[in-house]
């Protein structure tokens, strides 16, 4: 076993789990979406792209870009929240959290594909 | 002395992975510690005017921090803070301080990492090479004779490339004020993949020059020119003969032993003193002057040092039956010669060596201080002599110059001469060979007429291929079935009636036919090529003048061409009764 592995594939599933747990509800409705969740998902996946640096192979390169994608996506997600709850004149409407919501749907599919890469990384070493 | 070669890397942008992969643990530590900061700071209670309880959203807190942590600091916002939160805001400031102390010091060291600057130059390095446009030489070796060459190809107009392993060497290059900037790097020359990237392939490359102090790395060099761009010449410096030989065995084109250069020369001198005059003209480096020598004497000689310089003197004068006495501290291989035991620095072995009798000396040890020394006590016993003198290291030239000996050998300048010779003008060599070949009164009347005209300085000595590409204006009135006579030709494009200060020393048909200083009506065939000697304004005048189709016009026939569309049409009329016809 080795710790290193155990580290980056911690962040790689927590990344995903979190997305998946603020992504879940109803997409409409703000109950259903706790901005903390975004914020831990943001912050996990931001470290996750940290690990991925500095790896030269493909599925490294791969790995990197499915982070960069997600990033991208849960930023979009935070900078619409951040407009919606303290910019806009309406507050956070349920047509406001669809969006943040649907951002964060397009961060969770990018974090499926690293943890499907994660997991076929695996299988391929057969020990 | 071997400094360890940096791999170049592979790919281009993996430097930027490279950082980014040491600056991991920093960026981890750093988004960690700013995302407590913020969620702290969203959990701390505050108060809001009212009194009630207020908590800052992730925005305010964001927005907060960020400002916080870099030091900017734009005071409390939306409202005083409660103590509560003060206290937060006092431990994440400390935090995010050693956050960033700890990246921006990793950064640094990074910067000042030598592998990465190495790998950062050598990138920048493959980058700058790859793009050159230019036609350039890739010169490997920065020594005295990289140095020299370097600056003649500066002046001759040509890029160069360098590779040097030495890197204060290389340092150096940036501190010479070139025309043109000359690309280097320091790696070991002998490695093909660092000649690869120096441009050894590169389409614009156009020869190789092999000047290491390293015979072995200089075999590398022209084995891995031969075999990776066999079109290109290779110019490789051999001192010892294997070398020489195992060059030759690999196809290398032009091999240059300095000592056996100049002990052919010495041949020469002694055997035909114009021509060798001729010659030094001819060849030196462009832009110095030539003083005139006194011919060597024939008479005895006394040589000191028989080392591999010594050697190939020796034998130059067995050639010339000369009669040497050798001077050295261990007994020669040939018992030929007259031997005395000591190192000629001292009277007692001059004066036993017969210095008062002899004509000349040769100065030939590898140390220069001891050559000096030499030179200077001989002249005190026999202030006529012929002295050769055998410079090792061209930065005591100052030493060399202030002593007025009739030869000053330096096996840099020697070299650089002989390159440049080869690469300016392959037509020169051939030229060479031919006035090695004729006799003495026709070298010392072709030397007065050269020097008369374009005095000592070192001419501009250049060839011209009359064709379509070169010469293009000359070329189409030729096809026409025009008669032009070089005499024609050498005229200056601002007044004809004057000569451009430019000598035509040989030209090359097609067929197989040549001629040696062609006489001034000679008439011009296309395909021909003509090599030239003169002064280097007169360069650029012929070169207009074969190129220039209205400089060619007004030199031909004392008029000027109509310029421009509007003129051209106007002047059209007349022009159209004189009818063309092709040969």
């Amino acid at each position: 076993m080795n710790l290193e592995k155990v580290i980056f594939g911690f962040f790689i599933l927590l990344a995903a789990t979190l997305n998946f747990g603020f992504f879940v509800g109803d997409i409409g409705d703000p109950a259903h979406h706790d901005i903390y969740e975004l914020f831990a998902a943001i912050v996990v996946s931001l470290i996750a792209t940290m690990l991925k640096f500095g790896d030269r192979t493909q599925i490294g390169a791969i790995h990197l870009a499915t982070s960069l994608v997600a990033d991208l996506q849960l930023i979009a997600a935070a900078m619409v929240w951040g407009y919606a709850a303290h910019i806009a004149a309406d507050g956070l409407t349920s047509e406001m959290t669809a969006r943040v919501v649907s951002l964060s749907g397009g961060a969770l599919f990018a974090n499926i594909v690293s943890v499907i890469i994660l997991i076929a990384e695996t299988i391929m070493q057969r020990r | 002395m071997k400094t360890p070669l940096t791999p170049p890397l592979a790919r281009h942008h993996s430097i930027f992975f490279l950082i980014m992969r040491r600056l991991r643990a920093p960026l981890i530590m750093l988004i960690t510690i700013i995302s407590i900061a913020v969620l702290g700071l969203t959990l701390a209670p505050g108060v809001d005017p009212d009194g009630k309880v207020h908590y800052l959203s992730f925005f305010h807190a964001f927005y907060f921090i960020s400002y916080t942590a870099t030091t900017i600091g734009f005071g409390e916002i939306p409202y005083a803070f409660s103590d509560q939160q003060r206290l937060w805001v006092l431990f994440s400031i400390y935090m995010s301080v050693i956050g960033w102390a700890y990246t921006l010091g990793t950064v640094f060291a990074i910067l000042a990492d030598r592998n990465l600057q190495q790998a950062i130059a050598m990138q920048g390095f493959v980058g700058a090479v790859r793009r050159l446009g230019e036609p350039f030489y890739l010169v490997c070796g920065y020594g005295e004779t990289g140095r020299l060459m370097c600056q003649a190809l500066d002046r001759l107009g040509y890029r160069a490339v360098v590779v040097e392993l030495d890197e204060s060497k290389v340092g150096e290059i940036d501190l010479h004020s070139y025309a043109a900037d000359v690309y280097a790097i320091a790696a070991d020359a002998s490695n093909p993949e660092t000649l690869q990237y120096a441009g050894l392939t590169h389409p614009s490359c156009i020869g190789v020059i092999a000047l290491t102090n390293d015979d072995n790395a200089n075999l590398a060099i022209s084995i891995a020119a031969r075999l990776l761009a066999p079109r290109l010449p290779t110019l490789a410096r051999a001192e010892t003969r294997e070398t020489a030989d195992n060059m030759a065995s690999f196809g290398t084109r032009h091999i240059i032993n300095p000592f056996e250069k100049f002990g052919e020369a010495l041949g020469l001198a002694l055997h035909a003193p114009a021509a060798w005059q001729l010659l030094g003209w001819l060849t030196g480096l462009p832009g110095t002057t030539i003083e005139r020598h006194r011919d060597p004497p024939r008479g005895s000689w006394v040589l000191c040092g028989h080392g591999r310089f010594g050697r190939l003197m020796v034998d130059a004068m067995d050639a010339e039956s000369v009669p040497v006495t050798i001077i050295d501290r261990r007994p020669p291989d040939d018992i030929e010669h007259r031997w005395i035991q000591g190192d000629g620095t001292g009277a007692a072995a001059l004066d036993a060596a017969g210095i008062r009798d002899a004509v000349g000396i040769v100065a030939s040890t590898s140390s220069d201080v001891d050559n000096l020394s030499i030179a200077v006590t001989a002249r005190q016993l026999n202030k006529d002599l012929f002295v050769v003198l055998r410079q090792n290291h061209y930065s005591n030239h100052a030493l060399f110059d202030a002593f007025e000996s009739d030869i000053t050998v330096v096996p840099s300048q020697i070299i650089a001469h002989e390159c440049l010779a080869i690469l300016g003008t392959p037509l020169l060599s051939t030229f060479l060979d031919e006035i090695r070949r004729r006799d003495e009164e026709w070298c010392a009347s072709l030397l007065e007429h050269m020097t008369q005209r374009l005095s000592w300085k070192v001419p501009d000595v250049w060839s011209e291929r009359i064709n379509l590409s070169r010469a293009p204006a000359l070329y189409r009135r030729l096809m026409r079935g025009e008669t032009i006579t070089l005499d024609q030709l050498l005229r200056s494009h601002a007044n004809r009636n004057e000569f451009l200060a430019c000598e035509v020393l040989y030209l090359d048909r097609d067929d197989d036919d040549h001629l040696i200083i062609p006489p001034a009506n000679t008439p011009v065939r296309p395909g021909d090529e003509i090599l030239l000697a003169g002064k280097h304004s007169s360069r650029a005048g012929f070169g207009l003048n074969i190129t220039n189709e209205h400089a060619l016009n007004y030199i031909l026939t004392g008029t000027d061409l109509p310029d421009g569309w509007i003129w051209e049409k106007l002047s059209r009329r007349p022009a159209r009764i004189e009818k063309r016809h092709l040969p």
